[in-house]
């Protein structure tokens, strides 16, 4: 018992070391985030707030439910892996609500000649054309469907 | 009961500290999108790219990026026979608008579209002082905009120049893979929009995803792979020149 005689003020001292880290713990708990940690070194709930932006681009399974019409067109021609929105731009706001936001029919003389014009850049086996030497300011869609290019349904499509 | 001034002092602040662990939940996931399932990548095919220029504003669009930054963006290369290791490269506005034409010239041609190589050891995430920038357990590499300080560490670490900084919000900002979009069960919006199929959102732990034969059969490539970033971007038909 002795050894305890006249160590108050020690036990004092340990008495501040203890308040002092419980204080830590406490201002600690109100500053980082709840969900910081639940998976690393970051806050677990930013995944969320980051999957919460909303999508502008619908998809096209979106566009196939109502223009199933355009699919049976598209799915045999030259276009049929290009998805929808890649001609028609994002539409998310039209497939929400489709009496409202009708969407604006592109222009055919920008749209085309952005992926078919030619160039020695480009792969070889994609077809090219020199616009002005092929129509020569004819709007595309006067011979071609955009939705199944190809001018005679048997052969493989304008190279 | 007494209590003293020593045990209220002792007692609020576990009170405080009990009362958080009651108030903290789990993030909101969607619902039937499990983080443990999935491990993303991207799979560029450059012979496929005819650099039209969809995918940069596809990703302008849906992630309002900017003008004048991109999270992705398309560069023209031109190497010559003589000059195989120095290419003349080319991005005008990103690719946006797509390219100036070009007459058959000596040398070859040819488009990499470039964006973030979500990488599973990223250079970007190890240096953040705040823990505000990481690798979810999926797989991508994501920015936590309202913990970051816009120190622009992250900036300079990666070493495909894939961030920048926001200049409204002046934190980093990059390339989310469309978190928004692919928990959902979406394709990203440069993947939905690329006419050729040059770009392919890629589950590299769905054992049905065609990447697994694709690599397989293909001579793949990732960027910079001396620097051992695990980079996710694997590029098919990656030409020497490419850095």
């Amino acid at each position: 018992m002795s050894v305890f005689k006249d160590a108050g003020h020690l036990f004092r001292f340990a008495g501040l070391f203890v308040l002092a880290f419980l204080v830590f713990w406490a201002v600690r708990g109100f500053v980082v985030p709840k969900t910081f940690g639940q998976y690393g070194h970051y806050r677990a709930a930013a995944l969320g707030d980051i999957a919460a932006h909303p999508a502008k681009y619908a998809g096209h399974e979106t566009c196939e439910a109502c223009h199933s019409d355009i699919l049976d067109v598209k799915k045999n021609g030259k276009h049929a892996h290009v998805n929808c929105e890649a001609c028609h731009g994002a539409l998310a706001n039209h497939a929400a609500d489709p009496a409202s936001v009708t969407p604006v029919k592109p222009d055919t003389a920008v749209l085309c000649a952005r992926c078919h014009t030619a160039s020695a850049a480009k792969p070889k086996g994609f077809p090219q054309v020199n616009p002005e030497e092929h129509s020569s300011g004819v709007p595309c869609q006067t011979c071609h469907n955009p939705h199944s290019p190809a001018m005679d349904a048997n052969a493989g499509g304008a190279k | 009961m007494n209590i003293s001034r020593r045990q209220i002092l002792v007692l609020l602040p576990a009170a405080a500290i009990a009362w958080k662990s009651v108030l903290a939940g789990t993030p909101e996931d969607s619902p039937n999108y499990k983080m443990s399932e999935h491990w993303w990548g991207m799979l560029i095919d450059i012979p496929k790219c005819i650099g039209c220029g969809n995918c940069v504003r596809a990703c302008q669009t849906e992630n309002d990026v900017p003008n004048g930054l991109f999270r992705t963006w398309v560069e023209r290369y031109h190497v010559t026979d003589e000059d195989m290791i120095s290419p003349q490269v080319i991005s005008p506005d990103g690719g946006k608008e797509g390219f100036p034409v070009v007459a058959e010239d000596a040398g070859k041609y040819f488009f990499v579209p470039k964006l973030c190589n979500h990488c599973a050891d990223s250079p970007c995430t190890q240096v953040c002082p705040v823990g505000a920038t990481f690798v979810s357990p999926d797989g991508v590499v994501l920015v936590d905009q309202s913990y970051c300080l816009g120190c622009a560490y992250c900036v300079q670490a990666c070493p495909y120049g894939c961030r920048y900084i926001h200049p409204e919000k002046k934190v980093a900002d990059k390339c989310t893979l469309c978190y928004h979009r692919i928990t959902k069960g979406l394709t990203t919006a440069c993947c939905e929009s690329c006419p050729t199929g040059a770009r392919q959102l890629v589950d590299l732990k769905n054992p049905a995803d065609p990447i697994h034969e694709f690599l397989k059969t293909h001579s793949v490539q990732v960027l910079k792979p001396q620097m051992a970033t695990g980079a996710k971007a694997y590029y098919n038909g990656l030409d020497g020149s490419v850095r």
